[in-house]
């Protein structure tokens, strides 16, 4: 293959249907609560970890839902699960319980993801 | 789809085309791009409808390309456009006909900006006033050349020697339109049928015989930007805009893409080459690309002027496949020849894009 | 000699200010234009918040409705004169209506989502707004929406043709937003397997039992939200609908496609209101809606004497809101016509 000194970029969209949304329903199945987010932001405006990397506990789970999960094992890591996000949500969403989930379905899932 | 909805969009944007006497002027660019096309309009519109084009060899560049560069102020932009008008009033030209899309918007954006700031006309008499002793009448119709070309359509059909048909076949051959962005995107009362669903080109491909086809990504942009292509490093830009547009009209296998500015041919015929290059893609069947023509080059063919004459081989993606199918006749020897016979020189063949003629 | 009251336009707004005034000893002519009453409710099948029959509503209107009120349907006004505080409404037929007062209750008309090109409404198959639904469920009942379509996927637009001034209308509609969350919960009971998206830019649940419906429709009917207003639609080979739009929570484009498209229209003001309302001088505002003296005190009197205001010709308003306002104007009516007072 040629290169002319630049290259193809891939596109930022998010293609709803190519998405693999079994993550999601994985972990919706499990805690239906995180279906009530109204997207507030409590959440990440007090969360511990996001006052100190570029992680956002809201975002996350609003990509989750997208079926955008790239980098999702890397950016749970850094979620200290000291629970403030889940004393401050208005709506009453298990966030820590989230936060397990998506462990527990990486490594269940993560050979066909 | 329902017809008769774009039927009624299409007759909300209707817009005033001058008959004849027409004051022309060129693009910066497309005499290199397609050299044969700006020539092909003046063949046609003089020779076979017998309309009076003039040009006026004094005429510059509208400064489009430096305005949506940022490089040129739109104070100077306005005063060159100005001069291009007190060279068509000198003439005693009342229609003003551009051939480049960026141009037509250009000077569409200029005689907006007057109509609402008048103070900004005044400015405008009084530089050009001061730099060059000129003094301009506003056009009374401006249009794009395919706006004129669109008007004609259906005494270009009747002239015609060829229908967009598969002479096999039967079926009418399948077109997807790029309108490019400058035509009616910002204007869109200025662009026939408006900018959501312009008719222009799909007037021209209907009149011929053809089938227009509609694809997800159609309102998108080619990618020239301008900023985006002129420099090299950004070109991966400018290119994966095109590539989204091959992506998404793929499916409905469109036999030829028809397009009316300027950049867009450009790009969406040198990049199907880019892209098979870095990475083996192409987007016709076996290994061919989607032809891609300008609307006067088009409007040669139909009227049966020799697709060399048109300068379809400096076209990246080989028209052979397009020409064969609507049976057009052309001498595969004479593709790379000059008017005099002499050879002009043929460029290497790409590694992915099928080339013709097709080597032994 | 008892006084008599002439209501322009039977809809809720003129239905409940016609009973009200009849109720209250005064002779009512109602003129609508259409050959029936009931105005938009009529199109409407089950209402929200409640999600009551739009019928039981119009039952109780309609018992207003009793002899001492002259109705004249099919009646087109062709002119309105006034002389020594009599108001004389001429029809097109050439009979002439005289009363003491007169109540304009014309409503408003839903935006002509055809406006919104770049949406396909009256182009691509599978587009529809909210109207057109609500007809299906009036003439569908338990009928599926999708006969023969195997995914089922449907997005529900927010704001057609509201907050929108490239329509010409800077104002919110108010009930859209409610409106589209009772469609997606009505669509997922006939189709338990859609998938249902809105796509808001706020959700505006202004009203009471409106903010607990959303809950609702997160909670138990699994309806998703995608914030971000749509930029475009087309049309997919197989007829579906590309939509895109920018997921703003996630600062990401996004495209998917949907089976069906429903445009939430908003509400505009009728052509036949400004004809009406210049016929009498009366003040409109940049909205283009009505405008009554005074919008907290005043709220359904005119600055023309013995001319009044009821329903929607003065913005979007739910249906309880245009009750309380008709009974509202019947009351002014009713003070001016025996204390002459506006
Ligand atoms: C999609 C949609 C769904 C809705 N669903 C609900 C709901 O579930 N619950 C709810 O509370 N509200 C709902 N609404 C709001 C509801 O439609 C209004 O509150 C109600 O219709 C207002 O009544 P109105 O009498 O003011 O106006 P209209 O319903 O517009 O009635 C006006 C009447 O005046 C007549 N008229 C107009 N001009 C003239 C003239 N010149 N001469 C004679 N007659 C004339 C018209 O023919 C019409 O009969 C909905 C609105 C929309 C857009
Ligand atoms: S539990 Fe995790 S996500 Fe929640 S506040 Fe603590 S660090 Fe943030
Ligand atoms: S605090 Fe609760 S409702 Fe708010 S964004 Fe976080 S999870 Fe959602
Ligand atoms: S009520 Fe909601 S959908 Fe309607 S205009 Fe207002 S914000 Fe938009």
């Amino acid at each position: 293959m040629k290169s002319f000194g630049y290259t193809i970029t891939k596109d930022r969209q998010i293609d709803y249907d190519a998405n693999d949304r079994r993550l999601i329903e994985y972990v919706e199945g499990i805690e239906p609560s995180i279906r009530i987010c109204m997207e507030c932001g409590s959440c990440s405006a007090t969360c511990t970890a996001g006052h100190f990397t570029d992680f956002s506990i809201r975002r996350l789970h609003t990509l989750l839902q997208r079926g955008e999960t790239l980098h999702l094992r890397k950016e749970i890591e850094k979620c200290m699960l000291c629970g403030k996000c889940q004393l401050v949500c208005p709506r009453g969403v298990n966030l820590r319980n989230l936060i397990l989930i998506i462990h527990q379905a990486l490594d269940k899932l993560h050979h066909d993801l | 789809m329902k017809i008769e909805g774009k039927k009624q969009i299409w007759n909300d944007y209707q817009k005033e085309i001058a008959e004849d006497h027409f004051f022309y002027v060129r693009s910066c660019i497309r005499q290199n791009f397609f050299p044969g096309s700006e020539k092909s309009f003046l063949r046609i519109m003089k020779e076979e409808l017998k309309k009076d084009v003039y040009e006026n060899p004094s005429h510059t560049t509208c400064s489009g390309i430096g305005y949506h560069t940022d490089i040129v102020p739109f104070e100077t932009s306005m005063t060159m456009v100005a001069r291009q008008f007190a060279l068509m009033t000198e003439a005693g030209y009342e229609n003003f006909t551009t051939s480049c899309i960026t141009s037509f918007g250009l000077y569409s954006e200029v005689l907006n900006t007057w109509e609402h700031e008048p103070e900004m006309e005044e400015k405008a008499r009084e530089f050009l006033y001061k730099a060059t002793g000129r003094e301009f009448k506003k056009p009374k119709n401006v249009s794009h050349a395919s706006d004129v070309i669109y008007r004609f359509r259906k005494e270009i059909a009747e002239k015609g020697k060829y229908r967009l048909v598969n002479k096999l076949t039967g079926e009418p051959i399948r077109v997807v339109e790029h309108i490019g962005c400058h035509y009616s995107k910002m204007f869109p009362s200025k662009g026939v049928g408006g900018a959501e669903y312009p008719y222009v080109l799909i007037g021209m491909i209907e009149d011929w015989g053809g089938e227009v086809i509609d694809y997800p990504e159609r309102r998108h942009c080619c990618g020239f930007g301008f900023r985006q292509y002129l420099v090299q490093a950004n070109r991966g830009f400018s290119v994966s805009c095109s590539k989204k547009k091959f992506d998404s009209m793929e499916p409905y296998q469109p036999e030829m893409i028809l397009t009316n500015c300027p950049g867009c041919p450009m790009f969406l015929d040198r990049w199907q080459y880019a892209i098979s290059e870095m990475e083996g893609k192409t987007y016709g069947p076996d290994g061919t690309g989607i032809p891609v023509l300008t609307y006067e080059e088009l409007a040669g063919l139909v009227l049966g002027h020799d697709p060399w004459d048109l300068g379809l081989q400096v076209h990246q993606v080989p028209v052979e496949p397009l020409l064969d199918k609507i049976g057009i006749s052309y001498d595969p020897e004479k593709k790379f020849k000059a008017a005099d016979g002499s050879d002009i020189g043929r460029p290497e063949a790409p590694v992915y894009l099928k080339f013709y003629p097709e080597q032994a | 000699m008892s006084k008599t009251a002439i209501i322009i336009g039977g809809g809720v707004a003129g239905m409940e200010t016609a009973g009200q005034l009849n109720r209250l000893g005064i002779e009512v002519v109602l003129i609508e234009k259409q050959a029936s009453l009931g105005g938009h409710l009529k199109n409407w099948d089950r209402l929200f918040p409640d999600r009551r029959e739009s019928q039981e509503v119009f039952d109780y209107l309609e018992k207003g409705m009793n002899d001492g009120i002259s109705l004249y349907l099919n009646a087109t006004i062709s002119d309105i004169r006034e002389a020594g505080g009599k108001f004389t409404v001429i029809l097109e037929d050439g009979r002439e209506l005289s009363s003491d007062a007169l109540v304009l209750a014309t409503g408003y008309d839903l935006f002509d989502a055809r406006k919104k090109e770049e949406y396909g409404f009256g182009i691509y198959d599978n587009v529809i707004t909210s109207a057109e639904l609500e007809e299906f469920f009036r003439n569908n009942k338990q009928k599926n929406l999708f006969e023969g379509v195997q995914s089922k996927r449907v997005g529900i637009v927010h704001c057609v043709g509201s907050r929108d001034e490239k329509v010409g209308n800077l104002y919110c509609s108010k009930l859209c937003c409610v409106t589209g969350v009772k469609q997606a919960i009505e669509i997922r009971e006939l189709m338990p397997d859609a998938e249902i998206f809105c796509f808001y830019m706020d959700l505006r649940m202004f009203d009471r039992h409106f903010e607990e419906m959303y809950y609702e429709a997160q909670e138990k009917w699994g309806i998703r939200f995608i914030r971000g207003r749509l930029s475009e639609a087309a049309e997919n080979p197989d007829h579906t609908i590309l939509v895109k739009v920018e997921d703003t929570l996630t600062g990401l484009p996004l495209k998917m496609k949907v089976d069906l498209l429903i445009l939430l229209v908003g509400f505009v003001p009728s052509p036949e209101t400004k004809r009406l309302a210049g016929m009498l001088g009366l003040k409109e505002g940049d909205d283009r809606f009505l405008c009554p003296s005074d919008e907290h005190l005043l709220p359904n009197s005119t600055d023309h004497p013995g001319v009044f205001l009821a329903g929607t010709l003065k913005g979007p308003a739910s249906i309880a809101a245009t009750i309380v306002d008709a009974r509202a104007a019947a009351l002014q009516v009713a003070e001016y016509l025996v204390n002459g007072e506006r």
